[in-house]
């Protein structure tokens, strides 16, 4: 069934309750683990700013985060609370129990250097993109090229139309802004806060990140 | 137009793959109604890269498929052009069926079925890719050609069923040596199990020059070609 366009639910989990509160810089990734039932939450803290995120079963990294699977399934292209992230085997990796941002994307892809230039031309080939920074966290963890998958844009807006259209606008998120997901089972989140400067999915200013998780007690 | 230079004949429910020179068109015709083309490209040159249908869409404004679009890669190359096609919309949001989609017509196998039973996109897939020592890590979006899941302005995604008719056809232009692997299983969004058979002619295509209608697309869609041209320095 098909989620509603828009749904803005708060998480009642305290801050100063977390087991993890680190911060990412604009450019910067991050790599690391979410056991099962655990909450992880992205916080957009200057607002506009594109998360692209990947999430991997930490038992099988083939067992990854699929945007098409999780579209097809739910008959719905936006990601909000209540999507069910769902893997390329359709097992359910992650729930969004949160989201007070309203909607997010997931097929829009990552910006690389190379599509850099295909899309604002050679003189971008050597601005900083979301595939070197998956290409560099991922190494850590065994997350090669090959697995680098179709990802997840939190905070990002992508409308598509029914004349089968597709577009980048500015971002619905604002300073704040939050999304939270429920591990379903032990996963592996591989994260690069975009550096994109070409495009209005940071605002043109690319700013930091906040990551907390609690633990399931 | 030229004799093809190969003609296969993919029945229905089956996978294949075929290695496509640089500079050949392949032209894909539907033989029968609610035909469904599962399709994945590799440029043979690069180990790890593939069609990437985000930076296809993104790079070009569109949640569809249609000529004179640039089917580009991971990498930043375009990969084949969509040179022609009597359908304006293929899918490429619906990805390709797994086990769980087949299952839902029943048990199938070839002991009972013998070589019409029932196996997956993704099964045939892994197997065409086996063959090329590629495995379930080089997976990615795909296109099904002959489909089309309509996209609401809400954001829903709706299968069309349907879609194509016997005769239907798409034309793709290699634009570098490709690996390309194809399963003509029914969508998986699709509600009835019928799969229809794909005829694949590979021609040689015509030279093209600065007003192709796929360089003159978009700014976006020259510079992929561009960069095909320049896979070798």
């Amino acid at each position: 069934m098909s989620t509603a366009l828009e749904t803005l639910t708060s998480s009642p989990l305290e801050e100063e309750s977390a087991a993890l509160d680190v911060v990412v810089e604009a450019g910067d990734g991050y790599v690391g683990t979410i056991p099962a039932g655990a909450s992880f939450r992205i916080v957009d803290l200057a607002g506009n700013q594109a998360a692209d995120t990947l999430f991997y079963d930490a038992a099988d990294l083939d067992n990854r985060y699929s945007a098409i699977d999780t579209i097809r399934e739910q008959q719905q292209v936006y990601l909000t609370t209540g999507s069910r992230l769902l893997s390329a085997n359709l097992d359910v990796l992650a729930t969004i129990t949160a989201d007070t941002c309203g909607r997010h994307d997931t097929i829009g892809g990552a910006c690389s250097q190379e599509s850099n230039v295909i899309r604002y031309g050679t003189h971008t080939r050597h601005q900083h993109a979301c595939r070197q920074t998956f290409l560099r966290y991922g190494a850590r963890v065994g997350i090669d090229a090959r697995r680098i998958a179709h990802n997840i844009n939190f905070f990002m807006n992508v409308p598509v139309t029914a004349a089968g259209g597709l577009t980048f606008e500015d971002g619905l998120s604002a300073p704040g802004k939050y999304v939270e997901v429920r591990a379903e089972r032990d996963l592996v989140v591989l994260i690069s806060n975009c550096p994109q400067l070409n495009n209005p999915c940071n605002g043109w200013n690319p700013t930091p990140i906040r990551l907390l998780r609690w633990d399931a007690s | 137009m030229s004799d093809p230079l190969l003609t296969h004949e993919i029945p229905g429910g089956a996978g294949w793959s075929v290695l496509l020179r640089a500079g050949r068109e392949l032209v894909l015709s539907a033989t029968g109604a609610g035909a469904n083309c599962a399709t994945l490209l590799f440029p043979v040159h690069d180990a790890v890269d593939r069609l990437n249908v985000p930076d296809t869409l993104k790079a070009q404004m569109s949640a569809r498929i249609r000529p004179p679009m640039v089917l580009m890669s991971d990498r930043g190359i375009g990969l084949a052009s969509v040179t022609g096609s009597s359908l304006e919309w293929h899918d490429c949001l619906g990805g390709h069926s797994v086990d769980a989609h087949v299952e839902r017509f029943g048990a199938s196998s070839y002991a009972t079925d013998r070589n019409a039973w029932r196996r997956s996109a993704r099964a045939l897939f892994l197997l065409e890719l086996a063959k090329h020592g590629r495995s379930a890590a080089d997976l990615h979006g795909c296109v099904n050609f002959f489909a089309k899941v309509a996209t609401g302005d809400d954001g829903s995604l709706a299968f069309v069923p349907g879609h194509a008719a016997a005769g239907d056809w798409v034309s793709l232009r290699a634009e570098v040596d490709l690996l390309v692997v194809l399963a003509t299983t029914p969508h998986p969004m699709d509600p009835v199990w019928a799969p229809a058979g794909v005829r694949a002619e590979v021609r040689t295509a015509a030279p093209y020059g600065p007003h192709d209608a796929s360089v003159t697309f978009r700014d976006e869609s020259a510079r992929a070609l561009a960069a095909a041209q320049a896979v070798f320095a």
